[in-house]
């Protein structure tokens, strides 16, 4: 296929994995300022934007994080290049440029997605929470991943939608780990504590993973506990070992497909070797941040070479 | 003015006429259809069409960019008799144009026998250096060749202009019929209406008929489309998705020796028909505008040499410039030895003194248009201007007299059209696409374009005209 065309499946794939994490994000920033905290719910806020690469341009246009501000940039705002609006806009005219290589059911989710949004932008600010929102967005990221997972052709354009997906959800979870970081920082004998587990569990709960986390681990939530959870345990649809084992299949078919493999196989494969043999106590010696920061490091890198190869056209 | 020809009553104002045999029986479904009905199926076809997507951006007018073209539910109908000679000369018209083109640009026999002058086509905006001297596979310039169509009466049909480049709107024909289809398959089991979804595979044969000499094999057709923002997006994507080729802009072309490739995730992949959606001006930036981005730098030296083929060949406009539209009626006998089947209308060339002495004094009741315009930009219509609008006009024409044309003011006939109050006479045109490669082939219906204001003679889309579905019956 085109490498335009192959790009522009990638991106729909990112962008709209995009939006569902902005939503969580919105939820979990919610949820984690509803309860006292000794900082006010301020720096809780300004952590998760922090996180997720958001809070200069929030900043500079809003100045303090109050909660419906937030809720504009985060969602409704076409300034901030990563809101849902931006991410379902974007995701939308990327489809509308390869619409030929969609079927149309795929097409009708992403169509109407953004047909909603546009008629959710005309409604009463007042009339919207939180919830509705964040809500409805899961529930359009849902239609389309089930409309491509019902009736879209497995040929290469399937692998760069799901390429797109993966590395999109690999940044995304490492990111909102991080978000824990930065609540975190300020005061380290928090660990342990009340206050840290409600923390944990928002974040969980935001992923939409409570109850598989409970199903999977049982008893107490743990830093452990969780980072095993969302970095290397298998089980779970958005670890980031989940992640980098889902680019490496697509990756493969590709390079069958194709009849030739090279530098993204190689580097995929050797990310996925790194985290299976990976602990959770390596990782808090080296430092949680330290080493989210890495793997998101590792991610961009990844798509520059998937960018390269693929879908950059170059004469090969 | 004020008598009309409506294609379904007959005469506008002697309604003793009776119904129009073509309309027998959408008279009766008219009468049966139920108000709430009508309004009920105007929002399904209205959210159809914004589902698919089908919507038009005017250029330089902002406001909403997925606006739709207003679609209405009224057919318009002709008989087999009365398609079967508009079918003659469509096809009679494409023909001759070709042959044109080949001419001037090789040896130029129409105008050492004088029919046409030389400046008109030598000193001609759109006439193509580049191309001289150079025959296209098949000797096919124009392979898709869109006739604009007016009626005034029974048997009165006027070629109100051709287009040769690259004629928009078949999209519109094609999904206008499936809308009808779906929205009302009762019209279609009473009526026998001849089928026109052949058309994207007659494209497909037309565009793989002219493949280059150097071509082996099954030829590789694309459409080269200027990108998402072009108001004829949706148009290009569609045809591409019927005919099952690769939509393709310039970035995802490159030349290499004497092919050109497309960029694929599997490396090059060779090209061989290009059906391009974009001007001379934007092909290649190495032969035409340096500053283009839309186009493939070197693409004209590969085609010069016969390793692809660009559809319609640059230069093809020089056919269908206004100025040289005068003069088709002359190209038919001089090509073809026969009369014209389809008349021009009567046009005063203001470049001529006194032609334009005419034009001036009988601004009042005269259409006067751009010879490069299009859209229904740039043009006066006489009878519905205001004495500003007509006295701002005269200055522009006497500052540029060989700019302009003009014509008189026909009396479009008008088909019933749905309307708040119910069911209106609005007038209409039609476009039907012709299609030529090694063969000359016209599916059975057009694009009908409605001007839905009430007594508007402008159809086209950016000035409110709208769209309906073109019925052809089965004899």
């Amino acid at each position: 296929m085109l490498s335009r065309t192959a790009n522009n499946l990638y991106w729909i794939a990112r962008y709209m994995e995009r939006a569902d994490t902005v939503a969580r994000l919105l939820d979990v920033g919610s949820r984690i300022s509803l309860i006292p905290s000794e900082h006010g719910y301020r720096s809780e806020w300004d952590s998760l934007l922090q996180a997720s690469g958001m809070a200069e341009g929030f900043t500079a246009k809003y100045g303090d994080p109050v909660q419906r501000n937030l809720e504009s940039w985060l969602f409704f705002d076409r300034d901030n290049p990563s809101s849902v609006a931006s991410c379902l806009t974007a995701a939308r005219e990327n489809a509308r440029i390869v619409r030929t290589a969609m079927t149309a059911q795929v097409w009708d989710a992403l169509n109407m997605a953004f047909q909603e949004l546009r008629q959710l932008e005309r409604q009463e600010r007042s009339s919207l929470d939180q919830s509705t929102l964040t809500d409805w967005v899961t529930r359009q990221s849902a239609l389309v991943r089930g409309a491509i997972d019902a009736n879209l052709l497995r040929d290469d354009g399937y692998n760069f939608l799901n390429l797109g997906y993966y590395l999109e959800r690999a940044d995304n979870t490492a990111r909102l780990l991080d978000v824990k970081y930065y609540v975190l920082l300020p005061r380290l004998d928090f660990v342990g504590s009340g206050l840290d587990n409600y923390q944990w569990s928002t974040l969980l709960r935001a992923m939409g993973a409570q109850r598989a986390f409970h199903w999977a681990y049982g008893g107490e939530i743990t830093a452990g506990k969780i980072a095993d959870f969302l970095i290397l345990n298998r089980q779970s649809p958005r670890a980031l070992i989940t992640c980098i084992a889902g680019a490496e299949n697509h990756l493969s078919r590709l390079a069958k497909t194709y009849g030739k493999a090279g530098a993204a196989q190689d580097s995929v494969r050797a990310m996925l070797t790194e985290l299976e043999s990976e602990t959770v106590e390596r990782i808090f010696d080296e430092g949680l941040h330290e080493y989210l920061s890495r793997f998101i490091g590792s991610v961009a890198g990844l798509g520059t070479v998937i960018h390269e190869v693929y879908l950059g056209g170059e004469i090969s | 003015m004020g008598v009309f020809f409506d294609e379904m009553n007959g005469s506008g104002d002697r309604s003793g006429g009776g119904t129009r045999a073509p309309y027998a029986r959408l008279e009766e479904w008219l009468a049966t259809m139920p108000k709430e009905l009508r309004s009920l199926k105007q929002a399904e076809a209205e959210a159809l069409f914004r589902r698919i997507g089908i919507t038009f951006a005017v250029y330089g007018e902002g406001g909403d960019p997925d606006r739709l073209i207003p679609f209405d539910m009224f057919p318009r109908v002709f008989s087999g008799a009365e398609w079967a000679r508009l079918d003659r000369g469509v096809k009679q018209r494409a023909k001759a144009l070709n042959m044109f083109l080949v001419d001037v640009y090789g040896r130029g026999e129409i105008i050492r026998a004088g029919r046409v002058p030389a400046n008109l086509v030598y000193q001609n905006e759109a006439y193509e250096k580049a191309a001289v001297g150079f025959v296209p596979p098949k000797g096919v310039y124009s392979h898709i060749v869109g006739i604009d169509l007016v009626r005034t009466g029974p048997e009165e049909f006027f070629v109100l202009e051709d287009n040769c480049r690259t004629p928009s709107g078949v999209s519109y024909m094609l999904e206008n019929r499936e809308i009808m289809m779906r929205m009302f398959p009762g019209l279609f089991r009473e009526n026998r209406i001849e089928p026109i979804d052949s058309y994207a595979e007659i494209l497909r044969r037309t565009l793989a008929s002219v493949a280059p000499a150097k071509c082996k094999g099954d030829p590789k057709v694309v459409i080269l489309t200027p990108g998402h923002f072009n108001s004829a997006y949706y148009e290009h994507s569609f045809l591409a998705d019927l005919m099952g080729v690769e939509l393709v802009e310039g970035q995802d072309l490159f030349v290499d020796g004497e092919f050109v490739y497309a960029r694929t995730t599997e490396g090059p992949k060779r090209v061989d028909v290009i059906y391009r959606r974009i001007d001379d001006a934007f092909l290649d930036p190495l032969c035409f505008r340096p500053d283009s981005m839309l186009g493939v730098p070197g693409l004209m030296d590969v085609y010069r040499s016969g390793g692809v083929s660009i559809c319609s060949a640059p230069g093809a406009g020089v056919a269908d410039d206004k100025a040289i539209y005068t003069y088709v009626p002359d190209m038919i006998r001089f090509y073809l030895g026969e009369e014209p089947i389809l008349k021009n209308v009567p046009t005063w060339k203001c470049a001529e003194r006194d032609d334009l002495k005419y034009v001036l004094d009988n601004l009042g009741e005269l259409v006067v248009k751009e010879v490069h315009g299009s859209g229904g930009y740039g043009m006066l219509v006489g009878p519905k201007a205001t004495k500003a609008e007509i006295e701002a006009f005269r200055a522009q024409l006497v500052a540029d007299p060989s700019n302009y044309i003009a014509q008189p003011t026909l009396a479009l006939s008008t088909v019933p059209t749905f309307v708040d109050e119910g069911v209106a006479p609005r007038h209409v045109d039609l476009r039907p696409y012709c299609l030529v490669g090694e063969r000359i082939e016209l599916v059975k219906g057009g694009l009908t374009r409605v001007a839905l204001r009430e007594g508007s003679l402008v159809v086209n889309s950016s000035q409110g005209g709208g769209v309906k579905d073109t019925w052809v019956l089965a004899e």
